[in-house]
């Protein structure tokens, strides 16, 4: 396409030429480490060595709620203000109320009871097998996205302030937990060995609530109607 | 060669078609479609060499990448509800230096 | 060659395809949904790795969630010429598949 012809703000050859060979620069930087770069022997030794104490036998979710519990943490308070940004961007736009069609219905009235299952069966075998809190509470959250597809309302009117409630329960049951760890000269998040198992799961059974009912709110797109 | 260092390039190539996409095309929405695929292909690097060492596949980088899921899916829905400001506000999903441009796309300008 | 290279080189030209059909295809649309199919694809990927807590989190959330909510603000952009019938999500979706 020559200069003359090229609609107004198109981007031209000249950039895309310099775009090209810095990407191509960066690819070979990137592949000369990955080939001639020394192996580094990784840290899956380590983790199985701690593995017996830190209440997990699945050892991503070891690293994940005890080795690493500091990602995770400052994770919730990310997922939580991702949330508070897109519903302080303004209300929640609505969903036009037509007659949703009887495919989606029956889906629906098949896959939603089979979700809380699923949930509570991934949120179980985090521990020992794959499976975790962030995967359990989004299959719960599909349940939740695919009920406001449909367009319909619950029998019963929720207010949005048990929402805005359990948004938060994750963030805060875990710092908590993160906090009430600390007397007795234990550091922030160094769960006491026996009860290290009792405790991940504590913190992943809130962190599973919060993390479907944020990803729920993120795609409601805004604030909830009577919210505030 | 391994299969490890196979995603690792795959990784590499997603970041790549990433960048290029995030550059020159025009739509917000496919804007936010490349850094998603630039994401992606960062975690495919970071599992992809962490499992280049054989043996037992390295636990830190899978969490890592769980986290960065997840992390990645809360910074697309904030994108997303901020290109449907910016689509309200000025009746198209582009930058001020991309409005007189063709967005491209047949639906949604 | 041993089959387990061969269905990974086979797996990772198809993502790569995928992935440049996403952000290269003219209709947003179709690269939306070619995203979903990305992000199946890449969890697919995922277990070949050895990672399938991965694999879980990338199906659950990198496709379905992320899928939902693309396709969900595809539909509420503003100026979709006049001729589509319904502006709610799921009127789009039946008349996409009827063209």
């Amino acid at each position: 396409m020559s200069s003359a012809s090229r609609p107004p703000g198109e981007p031209g050859l000249l950039l895309r030429a310099v775009l090209a060979l810095l990407l191509l620069a960066a690819a070979a930087g990137v592949a000369l480490a990955l080939v001639a770069g020394q192996v580094a022997p990784g840290l899956s030794g380590a983790v199985a060595a701690a593995l017996p104490d830190s209440g997990a036998s699945n050892p991503v979710t070891a690293v994940l709620l005890n080795f690493r519990g500091y990602d995770t943490l400052l994770e919730m308070a990310v997922l939580t203000a991702a949330v508070v940004g897109v519903w302080s961007l303004g209300p929640a736009p609505r969903i036009r109320e037509t007659e949703p069609s009887p495919v989606l219905l029956g889906m629906n009235s098949v896959l939603i009871p089979l979700a809380p299952l699923i949930c509570a069966y991934l949120l179980w075998a985090g521990s020992s097998r794959p499976g975790g809190a962030f995967q359990a509470g989004a299959v719960l959250a599909a349940a939740g996205v695919l009920f406001i597809i449909s367009g319909r309302r619950p029998a019963v009117h929720l207010p949005a302030a048990p929402m805005s409630w359990g948004i938060v329960a994750g963030l805060g049951v875990f710092l908590a937990v993160a906090l009430a760890v600390m007397p007795g000269g234990r550091e922030l998040l160094e769960y006491p060995r026996g009860l290290a198992g009792a405790l991940i799961l504590l913190v992943e059974t809130a962190a599973t609530v919060s993390i479907a009912l944020i990803l729920a709110g993120l795609f409601i797109g805004g604030r909830p109607e009577d919210e505030p | 060669m391994s299969s490890a260092l196979l995603y690792a390039g795959a990784g590499m190539g997603l970041l790549l078609v990433g960048v290029w996409a995030l550059v020159l095309r025009a739509h917000l929405l496919r804007k936010v479609l490349a850094i998603n695929v630039m994401g992606s292909g960062a975690f495919l690097l970071l599992v992809g060499a962490g499992a280049m060492g054989g043996g037992p596949v390295d636990p830190v980088p899978q969490a890592m990448v769980i986290t960065g899921i997840v992390v990645s899916i809360s910074a697309t829905a904030l994108a997303l509800a901020l290109v449907l400001r910016i689509a309200y506000a000025t009746g198209k999903a582009a930058l001020p230096e991309d409005r007189e441009r063709d967005l491209m796309d047949r639906e949604g300008r | 060659m041993n089959p387990g290279l061969l269905f990974d080189a086979v797996l990772v030209t198809v993502l790569l395809w995928v992935a440049w059909a996403a952000l290269a295809s003219r209709d947003l649309f179709r690269g939306i949904v070619l995203f979903i199919a990305f992000g199946l694809v890449l969890s697919m990927g995922w277990v070949r790795l050895g990672a399938p807590d991965v694999a879980l989190a990338e199906a659950a959330i990198g496709a379905g969630i992320a899928g939902a909510l693309l396709l969900a603000t595809w539909a509420r952009l503003p100026g979709k010429t006049e001729e589509r019938p319904g502006d709610d999500l799921e009127g789009q979706e039946r008349d996409h598949e009827q063209r």
